[in-house]
């Protein structure tokens, strides 16, 4: 381990969950790399368990691959922290929505050119022009959260961000 | 406990039919009649993977025995699945298999939003996620049945054909049977009265959109239930088994 980490930690000084919090708001979204998986609210909890931290996170769509790779990556993270006793655990329960996206979170989506779930879906400005001139493609796209959509100003297709 | 408790049967028979219907419509993946609808079709098997290994997690759990989802889904061979016929089923032309997600969907949602009330906070919760995910399809497949049954003369015609072959399979999914009621007098699961009467009022007044006729026939198949399949069940799961029985426990 380098010298200088700032958790050389676990063995003189338990990180406090804030400090924790701090870190796991730079884990990516492996789908979605603009997003940390704190902007996308899928971590609920970080807590003590005796010597183990454990994570709990709710999964966006129940058959969604990045899951895996969500947990392995929290794990790697943490570890690079210099903490070793981790637990990674699943909550179904309440299900993930996309009301728990930040304000942050939809933003830069927005930047990325995923247009952010809106509350009515009937109009979804296009990320690129702005424009409300927007049309569904397909209910389904790329991945299990978003749905294709196409701008007929800018005649730009894009990513929803489908409501869940 | 293992398998004397009717819960671990419960949860099998979801396990398979969203594991089964998903491998089915697996089967769509690159063929569908146009790219929206391939990618469409490929999501919703995705959603009932992840959904059928929620559920045979859980009945491993309760089994007690140390098997998970990939054991239950690999390691068992027809006899020992538990889903309903309906969704093994080929899956015909397109039509056709849009009106066997449609006729699955207009219970299994239903039976969801009941299931999320279960006392059984493991099952409340996997019920809740699901239903999220489920009521997404249940709107496509609605949607898809009205538009192409109350579309061109083929089209029309394709649709009512298909559910002529597929109506003798959905009375199985809305009898009770032992298990059932065992669990809805323990309050783990909802009384399928209660559904078959939704499953009814959505079907009939989809079909009336879709200027499609209901059978009139009260014939049902059953036996899924109770590990007694059609000659398609097999098929599907050699080629869904094939990896882990050529090669036993590799691993991703």
């Amino acid at each position: 381990m380098l010298s200088g980490n700032p958790a050389m930690a676990q063995a003189d000084t338990i990180p406090t969950t804030d400090m924790i919090w701090s870190w796991l708001k730079a884990v990516p979204d492996p789908e979605i790399p603009v997003l940390s998986i704190l902007d996308l609210g899928i971590v609920r909890n970080v807590h003590w368990r005796g010597e183990t931290l454990v994570v709990t996170v709710t999964p966006t769509y129940s058959g969604c691959p990045a899951t895996a790779t969500i947990s392995l990556d929290i794990e790697t993270a943490l570890r690079d922290q210099g903490l070793t006793e981790l637990a990674v655990e699943q909550q179904l329960s309440p299900a993930w929505t996309t009301d728990w996206i930040s304000e942050d979170g939809r933003r830069k989506l927005r930047d990325y050119g995923i247009a952010p779930p809106q509350a009515s879906a009937e109009k979804v400005p296009c990320p690129r022009c702005g424009s409300t001139e927007t049309e569904r493609v397909s209910a389904f796209g790329s991945t299990p959260c978003k749905a294709a959509w196409r701008c007929t100003d800018c005649l730009e297709p894009f990513d929803y961000f489908k409501c869940h | 406990m293992s398998s004397e408790d009717p819960l671990f049967d419960y949860t099998l028979r979801l396990g398979d039919s969203c594991i089964v219907l998903a491998q089915r419509i697996s089967e769509w993946v690159g063929h569908a009649p146009i790219l929206e609808e391939d990618i469409g079709i490929a999501n919703i098997a995705l959603d009932l993977v992840g959904q059928g290994r929620l559920w045979l997690d859980l009945a491993g759990e309760i089994e007690g025995q140390g098997r998970d989802a990939d054991a239950l889904a690999y390691h068992r061979d027809a006899g020992a699945y538990r889903n309903h016929l309906l969704t093994e089923q080929p899956n015909g032309d397109f039509g056709q298999t849009i009106m066997r997600q449609f006729l699955f969907d207009a219970w299994y949602l239903p039976l969801l939003k009941g299931l999320s009330q279960s006392n059984d906070s493991r099952v409340a919760a996997i019920a809740e996620k699901a239903a999220k995910e489920a009521s997404y399809h249940h709107a496509r497949h609605t949607d898809l049945v009205i538009s192409l049954g109350d579309g061109t003369e083929e089209s029309h015609d394709r649709m009512q054909a298909a559910l002529d072959v597929l109506w003798p399979y959905t009375g199985e999914m809305l009898t009770a049977d032992k298990i059932d009621g065992t669990l809805c007098e323990a309050g783990t699961a909802p009384d399928l009265a209660g559904i078959e009467q939704v499953w009814n009022d959505h079907v009939s007044k989809t079909l009336t959109a879709a200027t499609l006729t209901q059978p009139e026939s009260n014939f049902m198949q059953s036996g899924g239930k109770a590990g007694r399949h059609s000659e398609h069940l097999g098929f599907l799961l050699a080629e869904m088994q094939f990896l882990q029985r050529a090669y036993p426990d590799a691993v991703w």
